[in-house]
C-alpha cells in the first residue's frame, strides 16, 4: 500500500495543471480515488461531509453482491455437469464457471469504465463509482452464453445513454443496469431467451443426458406450474437462468447487509414482495378451474423465487437513483413493482420476465408518485392550517 | 433538385434577385439550423415509422417536400384571399389534393413501395410539418420564398430521414438499398443483427443523437430549448 502511494505521488505532478500529462487528469483522479480515501474538506460555508460517500455506498453494494455472484458462478457449473450427467466437486463447479463468467465481468467494467472516462476527460469532471455497481450487475442479470462483444455494447449503451446523456452519476431516471439488459433484450432476443441458460461446452466422450431441456422455470411455468422444479430448489437457486438470478437466498443475504447498512430501502424491498404475493393470491381467485396446471393456479409464493424477482426487489428496485425519494412512494413504488411483475408473468408469455421491464416502467413512474405523495402532504397540511 | 428549382424560376417576378441572402437563408436554414425534426422537432411520427429501411425513407422525404413546396407555393400565392377565419380549412383542402396526388403517383407507379409506406403516405397531411411551415411562413410570404421554404424543410426533414435509415437498414438488416453491405465474415465470427434497429424506438435513440451532437456543435443551438 505504501509502496503505491508513493508510486502515485511520485507520478502526481505531471497530472496537475500545467503537467505533461494534464489532460488525463480525470483518468488520474480517478485511479487515485480508487485506490485511496480522497482528502477532499469542505471548504466556504458550513457543509459536513459524512464518511459515508458515494465509494463507501458503493462498495457497499458490492459485498453485498458477492453472495449472488459467488453462488452464481458455482451454479454455472454445476448446471454446465448437470446437463452432461456428469458427477462434480463443488470446486470443480467454482472453477468452471469462475472461467466463464470472469471474461463477462472484465469486458462489463472495461467497456463501462473506458467511456465513462471518456466522457469524465471530455467533461473535465472526476470519474463517478457509479459504475462499480452497474459493471458487477450486468453481467450478474445475462445468460452466461452472452457473447462478449453484446456485453460490451450493452455495457456501452447503458453508460452513454442512461447516465451520461442525462448528466452522469445520479441523474439517471432508469436503472443502468436494467437498460444495457433491456436493450440486449430487444436487440438481440435470440440470445437473451430459449435455451441460453446453460454453458454446453462439449464434454470429451459425454453426450447431453436424455431429455435434457435448457428451459428456465419462467418459460415451464406459463404451461404448467407443476413442471417447475421444486419450491426448495428455486428458493436455493439450483435452476437454470441468469448468472445471479437463480437464488432467493443469496439475494435475502444480500438485502440482509444492505438494510443492515441503510443502503437499500427496506419498505422497498418488502413491498415489491408483498405486491408480488398479494398479486399472486389474486390470480388464484381468477385462475379458470378448467386448467387446473394453468400458471394463476400457482401458489403465490411461486411468483417470489422464480426468476429474477428476489434479485430484482433486492439489488435493482432499490437503486437510490432511479427508485421513489419519499417513504410512502416507496411503498407504492415497490408495491405496484411486484403486482405488474406478476401480472406480466401470467398474461404476456412474450415476456416470460417480468421483473426487467416492470423495474424499467416504474423508474419511468417514479417521480410522479413523489409528485403526488408531496402534494397530498401539502394539501393536508394546508387544510389543517385553514381551518 | 435543381429542376424543381429551376421550374418555378420562369412563373417568378422578382423584385429583388432570386437567390437574395434572404431567399437562400429560406431554402438552407432548414437543412442545419432550423432542421425540422431536430430543432423544430415537427414529424417525429413519420421519421420513426418509415425509416427501418433507406428505400421507403427517400420516397416519403421526397413525397414530403413535394407537398410542402408546393402548398407553400400555393396558399403563399393566394394568402391575402384566404379568410382569417376558415384559413386551417382551406390549407388542409390545398395539401389534401396534392397529398393525393402523391398517393396516386405512388400507387400508379411504384406500388410495392406505396404498400410500405402504407398509411403514411395518407398521414402526410397531418405531418406537422406541412401545417407548421404554412402558418409560420407561407401565410405571411411572397409565394417564391415560401416555395424555397417548402424545399428546404423537405430537404432537411429528408436529410434526417435518410441518416436514421442509413443506420437503422445498416445494422438492422445488413443492407443498404437492399444490397449486402455487411460482409458475410462478420457473421461468421459472430456478429448478428441488431433487433432493436427494426423497432421504432431505435429511431427515437438515433434522432435523439443527431440532436446532442448537432447541438454540440452548432453554437446557435445552444440557447434553443
Amino acid at each position: 500500500m505504501k509502496a503505491l502511494r508513493n508510486l502515485l505521488d511520485k507520478v502526481q505532478p505531471n497530472f496537475e495543471k500545467g503537467g505533461k500529462l494534464e489532460k488525463f487528469h480525470a483518468a488520474y483522479n480517478a485511479i487515485e480515488t480508487f485506490l485511496f480515501v480522497p482528502n477532499h474538506t469542505t471548504h466556504g460555508g458550513v457543509h459536513i461531509r459524512d464518511a459515508v460517500d458515494l465509494k463507501r455506498t458503493m462498495f457497499t453494494v458490492i459485498i453485498a453482491l458477492l453472495p449472488t455472484l459467488v453462488f452464481g458462478i458455482w451454479n454455472i457449473g454445476y448446471q454446465h455437469y448437470l446437463a452432461f450427467g456428469i458427477e462434480s466437486s463443488h470446486a470443480e463447479n467454482l472453477l468452471f464457471g469462475l472461467i466463464k463468467i470472469a471474461p463477462l465481468l472484465i469486458v462489463s467494467y472495461g467497456a463501462g469504465l473506458g467511456v465513462e472516462i471518456l466522457f469524465a476527460q471530455m467533461r473535465g469532471h472526476a470519474v463517478n463509482e457509479g459504475y462499480l455497481v452497474t459493471g458487477m450487475l450486468i453481467p450478474l442479470t445475462l445468460p452466461v452464453t452472452t457473447p462478449l462483444w453484446m456485453v460490451a455494447l450493452a455495457s456501452i449503451f447503458c453508460v452513454v445513454l442512461g447516465k451520461e446523456v442525462f448528466g452522469g452519476t445520479g441523474m439517471n431516471f432508469m436503472n443502468p443496469a436494467l437498460l444495457a439488459r433491456a436493450f440486449l433484450f430487444f436487440a438481440f432476443p435470440a440470445y437473451l431467451s430459449g435455451e441460453v441458460w446453460v454453458d454446453l461446452t462439449p464434454e470429451a466422450g459425454r453426450a447431453l443426458v436424455d431429455g435434457y431441456s435448457g428451459a428456465t422455470s419462467l418459460a415451464v411455468v406459463d404451461a404448467n406450474f407443476t413442471a417447475t422444479p421444486s419450491p426448495w430448489d428455486m428458493f436455493m437457486g439450483f435452476e437454470k437462468g441468469s448468472i445471479g438470478e437463480t437464488s432467493t437466498l443469496m439475494a435475502l443475504i444480500g438485502a440482509a447487509y444492505l438494510i443492515y447498512t441503510g443502503v437499500g430501502s427496506w419498505r422497498i424491498i418488502l413491498s415489491v414482495f408483498l405486491g408480488g404475493y398479494l398479486m399472486g393470491l389474486f390470480m388464484n381467485v381468477l385462475a379458470p378451474a378448467d386448467a387446473p396446471t394453468h400458471i394463476m393456479h400457482a401458489p403465490a409464493y411461486y411468483h417470489l423465487i422464480m426468476g429474477g424477482f428476489a434479485f430484482g426487489a433486492v439489488y435493482m428496485a432499490t437503486d437510490p437513483v432511479s427508485a421513489a425519494q419519499t417513504e410512502t412512494g416507496k411503498w407504492i413504488y415497490g408495491f405496484l413493482i411486484g403486482a405488474f411483475t406478476v401480472t406480466l408473468r401470467v398474461f404476456n408469455p412474450a415476456y416470460p420476465e417480468g421483473m426487467m421491464l416492470s423495474i424499467l416502467f416504474f423508474n419511468v413512474f417514479a417521480p410522479l408518485i413523489d409528485h403526488f405523495v408531496v402534494q397530498r402532504n401539502i394539501n393536508k397540511r394546508l387544510k389543517r392550517a385553514l381551518q | 433538385m435543381s429542376a424543381e428549382v429551376n421550374a418555378p424560376v420562369k412563373q417568378a417576378a422578382p423584385k429583388e434577385a432570386l437567390f437574395s441572402k434572404k431567399n437562400r437563408k429560406a431554402l438552407f436554414d432548414p437543412l442545419d439550423d432550423n432542421n425540422p425534426i431536430s430543432v423544430q422537432v415537427l414529424g417525429i411520427c413519420s421519421a420513426l415509422a418509415v425509416t427501418v429501411q433507406v428505400k421507403p425513407a427517400i420516397i416519403m422525404a421526397l413525397g414530403v417536400m413535394l407537398v410542402t413546396a408546393f402548398s407553400n407555393l400555393i396558399v403563399a400565392s393566394i394568402r391575402d384571399r384566404i379568410p382569417g377565419r376558415i384559413r386551417i380549412i382551406v390549407q388542409l383542402v390545398v395539401v389534401a389534393t396534392l397529398v393525393t396526388l402523391v398517393d396516386q403517383v405512388l400507387k400508379a407507379y411504384m406500388y410495392d413501395v406505396s404498400k410500405k409506406l402504407s398509411v403514411f403516405v395518407g398521414l402526410i397531411i397531418t405531418n406537422c410539418i406541412v401545417m407548421g411551415r404554412l402558418e409560420a411562413y407561407a401565410m405571411s410570404q411572397k409565394p417564391w420564398p415560401s416555395f424555397l421554404d417548402g424545399i428546404g424543410n423537405g430537404l432537411g426533414y429528408g436529410a434526417i430521414l435518410v441518416f436514421v435509415s442509413m443506420i437503422r437498414e445498416i445494422f438492422g438488416s445488413g443492407t443498404l438499398l437492399g444490397f449486402k453491405v455487411v460482409p458475410q465474415f462478420l457473421y461468421d465470427m459472430g456478429y448478428v443483427n441488431n433487433g432493436l434497429m427494426m423497432l421504432p424506438p431505435a429511431a427515437l435513440f438515433i434522432i435523439g443523437c443527431f440532436i446532442w451532437w448537432q447541438r454540440s456543435r452548432n453554437p446557435k443551438l445552444i440557447n434553443v430549448s
